[in-house]
């Protein structure tokens, strides 16, 4: 228990990218993860194991120290309450930007903009520090249609080539932040497993400013 | 799910305790107050409900968040229901005590939070705490923070974690880097997280005067063992004597402690600003294996008497007892009892009462009910011998 490390990561883009980099640190799960139906997968590491688990839980788990380690997208981060994490690393994989985007030519109807999205805090920062009143409207996916359909006059999603936005007559209008993947601790065993930890953070930052 | 059992939710954040974990925890309660009037603290009860003036004097935006609030039907005015004793506490020391020479005071007891602390925190904690003030020197924060370790020994958590700074630090480099206050917000949260990629991005971006970069970059990466302190008298000397009087503050306060309390588990994390709001010197949190959060807290915070007519210097720890209880070794302890039975002969009475006032547990078996000694948690039980009422392990004849 004391000298094992645990890292919450989500299946998908974040641990495609992130495996290479743990490689790196000796650490490959003895299963692939792309076949195993598993959901916690021991390493080449004694003592370090994986849990792969949704992107939003990734946070809940490292704050409630059942895993001390997580990776997360700054999205997620962004939309997660709580000062129980510290957030030692930008990893600089998985990135993408949060882009605020609305119909090509189109105009706003005077009154309250709506605005469809899944990552409601981060949208009522960037209106409220520009000092704007919008309504946002929580969606958790397939933002893009909401404009042709009525439901709102912009959308604020993760963008990465932007495809998607064209495909469906949107273009972005702002970008609100480069989103990235960013390595997680626990506050708690940052300190109580800090011998271990410390090391592992150091090892991994040298990896990522190459 | 019928709506009728509904009735016996409790809100989100606030649970009972319930036998045989009430009693224990009673128990507990009362070796810490001893603990405490044993270090000579005097134990002080702040009252539930106080004006919200009165109650948030002197504390931050934090707690008023943290406050719930009731009109008062008397005078109209706004009731808080305390939320953290402390400041009631500083209140009692500065407006009515007003001695000169140190106070030690103790409280225990309920407070209640409008939010809960943390994942799956309560809203409802049982709150200890013991306060010294009237004396500034580093003497009186090791005191309070090997009085805070014993508190956590009696309480029966293990693995005890003792993590130091020191507010000082932060300040010093605040007031050398001269932010507009969103920056300063901004660094503030930055540094919370540890969030070093950020405040190399803030050094590139932001005036940060030559000489300062090295110190706020460092600051980050202060945390871990006694080395911790000599690492940061290299790394921090731009920042000139303040900061270092600060590491040599946390320095002598961490050899008293460990005088006071053997193999004192002391760390240090010099850019934690838990607190920071209203600690003025050290502060510190304990952490124990099994918790993802720190589960006693403290620090100095010479302050805050002044809202109350009266500077005094001020020290002090808290800790939610009810939480040290579920995560501690004395939930584990057995209780002991003994059967009485039913009965009118002579001099069973007097046993009854001599075995209760040596502080034995007397249960009277009422007759015709059901179940047995063990049934009603007894060990023993009062059996008649050879004409004598004798106390008898359960199931030995």
């Amino acid at each position: 228990m004391t000298d094992t490390l645990t890292l919450a990561i989500s299946k998908g883009r974040v641990l495609n990218e992130a495996l290479p980099l743990l490689a790196q640190l000796g650490i490959v799960p003895v299963e692939d993860p792309a076949q195993s139906r598993k959901l916690i997968l021991e390493t080449s590491q004694a003592g370090v194991r994986l849990v792969l688990v949704r992107a939003a839980d990734v946070p809940t788990y490292v704050e409630h120290g059942a895993a001390e380690l997580g990776i997360s997208g700054k999205d997620i981060l962004l939309e997660h309450d709580g000062d129980g994490l510290y957030e030692p690393l930008d990893l600089g994989v998985a990135r993408c930007r949060l882009v605020l985007a609305g119909p090509q030519g189109g105009s706003v109807a005077p009154g309250r903009m709506r605005v469809a999205t899944k990552y409601v805090r981060a949208v009522r920062d960037y209106f409220a520090d520009r000092g704007e009143q919008v309504e946002i409207i929580r969606l958790y996916g397939s933002m893009e249609i909401a404009p042709g359909l009525g439901l709102a006059d912009r959308i604020v999603d993760l963008v990465d080539s932007g495809r998607t936005l064209t495909a469906n007559n949107l273009v972005p209008l702002d970008t609100i932040m480069e989103i990235s993947a960013r390595l997680i601790v626990n506050k708690a065993a940052m300190k109580m497993k800090g011998d271990i930890i410390r090391p592992f953070v150091r090892r991994l930052g040298e990896l990522v400013r190459r | 799910m019928q709506a009728g059992n509904r009735h016996w939710l409790l809100p989100e954040g606030i649970e009972e305790v319930l036998p045989p974990d009430a009693a224990r925890l009673e128990r507990l309660c009362r070796d810490l107050l001893d603990l405490l009037a044993g270090w000579g603290y005097e134990l002080a009860m702040p009252p539930l409900a106080e004006f919200i003036d009165a109650l948030l004097t002197g504390s931050g935006e934090d707690l008023d968040l943290q406050t719930f609030k009731v009109t008062d039907q008397l005078s109209g005015r706004l009731l808080g229901i305390r939320a953290d004793m402390t400041p009631q506490v500083a209140r009692i020391d500065a407006h009515y005590l007003r001695r000169d020479v140190p106070a030690r005071l103790c409280y225990l007891g309920p407070v209640l939070h409008t939010l809960p602390g943390g994942p799956g925190g309560s809203r409802a904690p049982l709150q200890l705490g013991a306060e010294l003030y009237g004396h500034a020197g580093p003497e009186s924060d090791a005191e309070i923070l090997a009085l805070c370790l014993r508190t956590l020994q009696v309480a029966g958590v293990r693995g005890v974690h003792l993590d130091l700074g020191h507010v000082g630090i932060y300040q010093t480099l605040l007031r050398r880097l001269q932010l507009d206050p969103a920056r300063e917000a901004q660094l503030f949260d930055s540094l919370q997280r540890k969030a070093a990629a950020e405040i190399d991005a803030y050094i590139a971006q932001w005036p940060v005067p030559a000489g300062l970069a090295g110190p706020l970059r460092a600051l980050v990466e202060l945390h871990g063992g006694p080395g911790v302190l000599s690492d940061a008298r290299r790394q921090l000397r731009p920042l000139n004597a303040e900061a270092l009087v600060c590491i040599d503050n946390l320095e002598r306060i961490a050899a008293l402690t460990a005088r006071q309390f053997k193999d004192a588990p002391l760390f240090f994390d010099l850019a934690e600003l838990r607190g920071y709001h209203y600690h003025t010197g050290m502060m510190f949190s304990c952490y124990i294996p099994g918790a993802g959060s720190g589960v006693a807290f403290g620090g100095r915070y010479d302050a805050i008497g002044a809202a109350f007519g009266r500077e005094r210097p001020a020290t002090g720890f808290s800790t939610d007892v009810k939480r040290l209880f579920f995560l501690g070794s004395t939930r584990d302890r057995r209780a002991t009892a003994i059967l009485a039975p039913a009965s009118e002969l002579p001099a069973l009475q007097e046993l009854v009462d001599s075995l209760r006032a040596g502080g034995a547990v007397v249960i009277t078996h009422l007759p015709g009910q059901t179940g047995g000694a063990a049934d009603l948690g007894c060990d023993r039980e009062i059996v008649l011998e050879r004409g004598r009422w004798v106390v008898k392990p359960l199931n030995c004849g």
